[in-house]
C-alpha cells in the first residue's frame, strides 16, 4: 500500500482523535515504528491491521470509520491540498462525478506508483448516478461515500449518497442529485493562495 | 459548397484568447479572456502594437509583414503592469489577421494576476490539467522533501552513533582516525596521549563485567573532566584510551595533565559494596616532533612511550623521545630489563 494512503489514515486519526489514540493504535499494531512515511511503500496487511485496531479503539464499525476518513480528506484544513486537487476535476458537482473515472490516472500522473482502484460512473437516469469502485481494497467504497458527500457540500450541491453493496468485482455507490446549486458551497480559485 | 467560416461567437468559444485585426493593424474584436486581461484598458480600437509588444519576430511594422509569419510561433508581451508573456499564432482573416494566444509558462502567474477561472479557457484547453499537475507535483515534492530531511536526520544520528563508543559515550577508533587526519591536514600542533588502565583485568575477572563496565564509565568521566572541551577522547580498546590534546606540545603541561588523570584513576571506584582500585599508565607523542607527522607514527610512538611507563612500574607517564626506540620494549611487561636511563621518563 502506498505510504500516502497510510499517511492519510494517520493524519485522519491524529487530527480527529488526538495523538494519544494514534500512539496507542501504533503500539498495538507493533510495527516497530510509530509513524508512516508518505513516500514509502508498505505491506497491504499493515494498512488493514491499523484500520481494524482503530475501529476497535474507537468502538466504530469499520464502514463508518472509512466513511469518516473520506469526509476528512475533503473537509479538513490540514489536507486542503487534496480538496483542491479534487476540485480541479470539474467546475460543478456533475462534472466532478464524471472526473472520478479519471481519478486513478490523475493520481498516477502526480505520483507514478500510487495505485487507486478503478472507478466507473454510470448515469442510469437524469441526476441518478451509480459509482462502481473496483473491489481491490475492501472498504474503499465507504471512503468514496465520505469523499462524495463532502464534495457535494463543497460544490454546494444537494445530493443523497449511499453505499448500495458489494459484489465480487465492485463496490457500488448510488448518488441522487436533487439540486446542483442548493447552497453557495466553498470557493475554489484556480490560483493557489501563497502562504 | 460548404461554408467553412466560423461565427464570431463560435470563435469566442473555441479561442477565448484571440484578437481580430483589420488591415491597418487596429484590433476590431477580442475573445472574452483577452477582454478580461485588459479590463481596465480595453484593447478593441487600439493598434495591436500599442496593446502588445511583439518580441518575436522583431521589426514587424505592418499586418502584411506579420502575416508572412503565418502558422509560426510568435511571442508577445501584454503592455500592462504584469507584463505577461504570451505565445501566439497568426492566420489571415477577412481583410486583416486573426491572432490566437495562450499563456505558455506564464500560466500559473497569470491565473493568479487576472483571477482566471475554468470558464476562461476553452473546454479542450489543457490549462486546468496543467494547473492540477503543478499543484499535485508540488504537493508530492513537499512530501518527498519532508521524507528526505527526516532521512537526513536519521543518517546524521546513525553516523554520530558510529563515531561513538556506546558504553562510555567517548569517541571510537573510527572517530579518532578521522579527527587525527583532520588535525594533521590542518597542520595543527597537537599531542597524542595513550592511556592504558592498570589492574583493570582483575576487576573484570573478580567482580564481573558489570563492574568492569562501571569502571570504564567512571574512567571516561575522569578523562572528560581532566581535559579541555576541544580535546578528543577515544576508547580504542577494552581498557585503552587515546586523548588528542589540541594545540598543545609543552612537555610540562602534558605531564601535568597525565599526572592529574592518573591520580584521579587511582581513587577507589565504589561498585556494589566493593572498592575497585585501578591505576593507569600513559605515553605521549607530539606532532611537533616530526617534520611531516603521520597518524600511524604518532599512535605507534605514543604506544612505545606507554610501554616504557608500564615497564617502569605503572602509574606513570612518559613523553616519547627517539631514545625509547633503542630500548627493547618488546618483551612482556615485568620481564623487560630494568636498565632504562631514568632521564627518559618524565618526572612528575
Amino acid at each position: 500500500m502506498h505510504g500516502l494512503i497510510n499517511r492519510a489514515i494517520q493524519c485522519f486519526l491524529r487530527d480527529t482523535y488526538g495523538d494519544d489514540v494514534w500512539d496507542k493504535i501504533m503500539q498495538q499494531a507493533d510495527l516497530g515504528y510509530s509513524s508512516f512515511e508518505s513516500m514509502l511503500i508498505y505491506e497491504e496487511s499493515v494498512t488493514f491491521r491499523v484500520l481494524d485496531l482503530a475501529a476497535d479503539a474507537l468502538r466504530k464499525s469499520s464502514d463508518d470509520l472509512l466513511e469518516d476518513l473520506g469526509t476528512y480528506l475533503v473537509s479538513h484544513d490540514n489536507v486542503e491540498a487534496l480538496r483542491r486537487l479534487l476540485r480541479f476535476g470539474g467546475v460543478d458537482f456533475v462534472e466532478f462525478l464524471h472526473s472520478l473515472n479519471d481519478l486513478p490516472d490523475r493520481a498516477r500522473l502526480a505520483v507514478p506508483d500510487l495505485f487507486l482502484p478503478d472507478l466507473t460512473l454510470e448515469e442510469p437516469g437524469e441526476g441518478d448516478f451509480r459509482l462502481r469502485c473496483a473491489a481491490h481494497y475492501p472498504g474503499f467504497g465507504h471512503v468514496m461515500v465520505g469523499v462524495i458527500r463532502a464534495m457535494a457540500d463543497d460544490y454546494g450541491a444537494l445530493a443523497f449518497t449511499d453505499y448500495v453493496g458489494a459484489d465480487a468485482e465492485d463496490e457500488v455507490i448510488s448518488i441522487m442529485l436533487l439540486q446542483e446549486d442548493f447552497a453557495a458551497g466553498r470557493s475554489f480559485e484556480l490560483a493557489q493562495k501563497v502562504g | 459548397m460548404l461554408d467553412h467560416s466560423v461565427s464570431k461567437d463560435g470563435l469566442d468559444i473555441l479561442c477565448p484568447m484571440h484578437a481580430v485585426l483589420d488591415r491597418n493593424g487596429v484590433v476590431r474584436h477580442v475573445g472574452p479572456t483577452v477582454e478580461k486581461l485588459a479590463q481596465d484598458d480595453p484593447i478593441v480600437g487600439k493598434v495591436f502594437c500599442n496593446a502588445f509588444d511583439l518580441i518575436r519576430p522583431g521589426g514587424v511594422t505592418s499586418v502584411d509583414q506579420l502575416l508572412s509569419y503565418t502558422g509560426r510561433s510568435l511571442q508577445l508581451r501584454l503592455r500592462d503592469r504584469h507584463q505577461t508573456r504570451l505565445k501566439a499564432v497568426v492566420v489571415p482573416y477577412d481583410d486583416g489577421a486573426l491572432i490566437n494566444m495562450s499563456f505558455g509558462f506564464a500560466l500559473v502567474d497569470a491565473v493568479g494576476h487576472y483571477a482566471l477561472t475554468s470558464a476562461d479557457f476553452a473546454a479542450t484547453d489543457l490549462t486546468i490539467e496543467m494547473l492540477y499537475l503543478v499543484e499535485a507535483k508540488s504537493a508530492a515534492m513537499d512530501e518527498s522533501r519532508a521524507l528526505n530531511s527526516r532521512l537526513q536526520g536519521a543518517k546524521i544520528a546513525a553516523e554520530e552513533q558510529a563515531f561513538t563508543d556506546t558504553l562510555t559515550g567517548l569517541k571510537n577508533r573510527r572517530a579518532l582516525d578521522h579527527v587525527m587526519a583532520r588535525l594533521i591536514a590542518m597542520g595543527e600542533a597537537f599531542s597524542c596521549m595513550h592511556v592504558d588502565l592498570d589492574y583493570f583485568k582483575s576487576i573484570n575477572d573478580t567482580l564481573g563485567h558489570a563492574a568492569g563496565d562501571h569502571v570504564l564509565q567512571v574512567v571516561a568521566q575522569v578523562l572528560v573532566a581532566e581535559t579541555r572541551a576541544p580535546d578528543t577522547i577515544a576508547r580504542v580498546g577494552g581498557d585503552e584510551f587515546v586523548i588528542l590534546v589540541h594545540e598543545m606540545d609543552d612537555p610540562d603541561t602534558l605531564s601535568g595533565i597525565a599526572r592529574r588523570i592518573i591520580d584521579k584513576l587511582e581513587e577507589p571506584i565504589p561498585f556494589e559494596g566493593h572498592h575497585c582500585r585501578i591505576s593507569g599508565s600513559a605515553g605521549t607523542s607530539r606532532s611537533t616532533s616530526y617534520e611531516a607527522p603521520e597518524a600511524d607514527t604518532l599512535l605507534h610512538h605514543a604506544d612505545v612511550a606507554l610501554y616504557a611507563s608500564k615497564n617502569a612500574g605503572r602509574g606513570r607517564h612518559t613523553l616519547f623521545t627517539d631514545a625509547l626506540l633503542k630500548l627493547d620494549l618488546t618483551q612482556p611487561i615485568g620481564e623487560r630489563g630494568a636498565a632504562h636511563p631514568d632521564a627518559i621518563f618524565t618526572e612528575f
